[in-house]
């Protein structure tokens, strides 16, 4: 082995692959939002009272989660010139992550909504309570706190999955890193460290949520 | 679209199956040492494999193939390109299923190791006639859903350059210029691959749910 690692390239590129780290942070954010939309959307026409709307959201969640990001997010990169809409690669990446999360997302969601009896509905509104206090307290926050581990988790593999869209040169940390690579080929060096961006960056929102969640959805109930 | 391209993608897809055989099968050999060293109860190896656990669960799957993939060349090791990518998939598969299978066997009631101790059963016989047959039970619709999750990540490694179901959709739409023909046939071949085996998962994970009632 005569090979010596050289980290030169990484660190001139230090700048940029930290401003590729804040795109892969607002792609991510960006992803997340889009997938709670399509999550309650979808969520609300799947328990629908019309037929074919359940059919197509069940239809839609089963595509999504059985095929690859990456089959995905070149179909709509090259679906979407043809419905007339020209998008640069990074709102395409917003878009595939939003799809490829809010199937997964409705999932989740709408196991939370089912974790709520109709008993503690009616118990609620026998109390005494407004529908919107029902709604809030009785509903919408067990429902949250039902669903808050697997949406974060999910949101994490999403952040993660951002790397994917390097395929279409969305702009994120690891089409930076590709750059970088192709000028000085240190493929090692420069994927190795990006690695341990990524680390940091799944690791400060899993604490991020931790906390949140300790502070908002832990019992006693605040 | 040609009947020569559709056969050439049905090539693809056989290495997108190899690779993901391959990576669950040794995944699943090593997956089992990474479990069993997690839930040893010997605390620098749990920390060891907690640690490796969580290297692969925080970083990108595409990252841990580029690593890999360059790290193996970079140790001197002259790899075909197949081998560089199972290798990475099969330690991607070890962590996930280390931890799913830690969590089934932490899912099996205390009081089986504490009877099968009582029993004076070994450390070996215990786990391998009392505490892992359950486990395994608890842990297939998770087993089954991870496998779905290796299957579509093998696209990734059409980026890393090796041939499988993705790449040969790329080439081929980059021959005929129909990508949304293309990648569509792609979508359904995997959709065909993944959907009855989600069904499977979900199907026993019903039943779980009923038998726990």
């Amino acid at each position: 082995m005569n090979y010596k690692l050289d980290f030169t390239p990484v660190l001139d590129g230090l700048p940029d692959l930290l401003m590729g780290c804040l795109g892969t942070i607002l792609l991510a954010l960006c992803g997340m939002a889009l997938a709670i939309v399509i999550g309650i959307g979808g969520v609300i026409l799947r328990d629908s009272r019309f037929p074919p709307a359940r059919w197509m959201v069940k239809a839609f969640v089963e595509l999504i989660r059985n095929t690859p990001f990456l089959v995905q997010i070149f179909f709509i990169y090259f679906a979407l010139p043809l419905a007339g809409l020209r998008l640069d690669p990074t709102p395409t990446a917003i878009l595939a992550l939003g799809i490829n999360g809010g199937a997964y997302a409705i999932e989740i969601i709408r196991g939370g909504v089912q974790s709520i009896g109709k008993g503690q509905i009616e118990a609620g509104l026998a109390l005494g309570l407004h529908k919107a206090q029902v709604f809030r307290l009785i509903v919408l926050k067990p429902a949250l706190r039902a669903i808050f581990p697997s949406l974060t988790s999910q949101f994490v593999l999403l952040t993660l999955t951002t790397s994917v869209a390097s395929a279409i040169s969305a702009y994120e940390l690891t089409s930076v890193a590709q750059r970088i690579e192709s000028d000085s080929f240190r493929s090692f060096e420069v994927y190795g460290t990006i690695t341990l961006f990524y680390l940091v960056i799944s690791w400060v929102m899993m604490r991020f949520f931790a906390l949140i969640s300790a502070r908002y959805f832990s019992y006693p109930v605040k | 679209m040609g009947w020569n391209e559709f056969l050439f993608l049905l090539t693809g897809l056989k290495w997108t199956v190899a690779l993901s055989a391959v990576g669950f099968v040794f995944g699943g050999v090593s997956g089992l040492g990474v479990a069993l060293l997690r839930t040893s109860g010997i605390a620098p190896l749990e920390r060891a494999t907690a640690g490796y656990i969580a290297l692969f669960q925080g970083t990108p799957l595409l990252m841990q193939l580029f690593v890999v993939y360059y790290g193996l060349a970079l140790v001197g090791l002259k790899l075909d390109a197949w081998i560089a990518v199972a290798i990475g998939f099969t330690l991607h598969a070890s962590a996930y299923l280390g931890e799913i299978w830690r969590g089934s066997i932490d899912a099996v009631p205390k009081g089986q190791t504490e009877a099968a101790k009582a029993l004076s059963l070994r450390y070996v016989s215990r786990m391998k006639d009392v505490i892992l047959p359950q486990a395994i039970r608890i842990s297939l619709p998770a087993t089954i859903g991870f496998l779905v999750q290796l299957i579509k990540g093998t696209s990734l490694a059409a980026i890393v350059g090796f041939t499988e179901l993705t790449r040969a959709g790329n080439i081929v739409s980059n021959q005929i210029f129909q990508p949304l023909l293309v990648f569509g046939i792609v979508g359904i071949l995997y959709f065909l691959l993944c959907w009855p085996l989600s069904l499977y998962g979900s199907h026993l994970e019903r039943r779980m749910a009923i038998a726990s009632r």
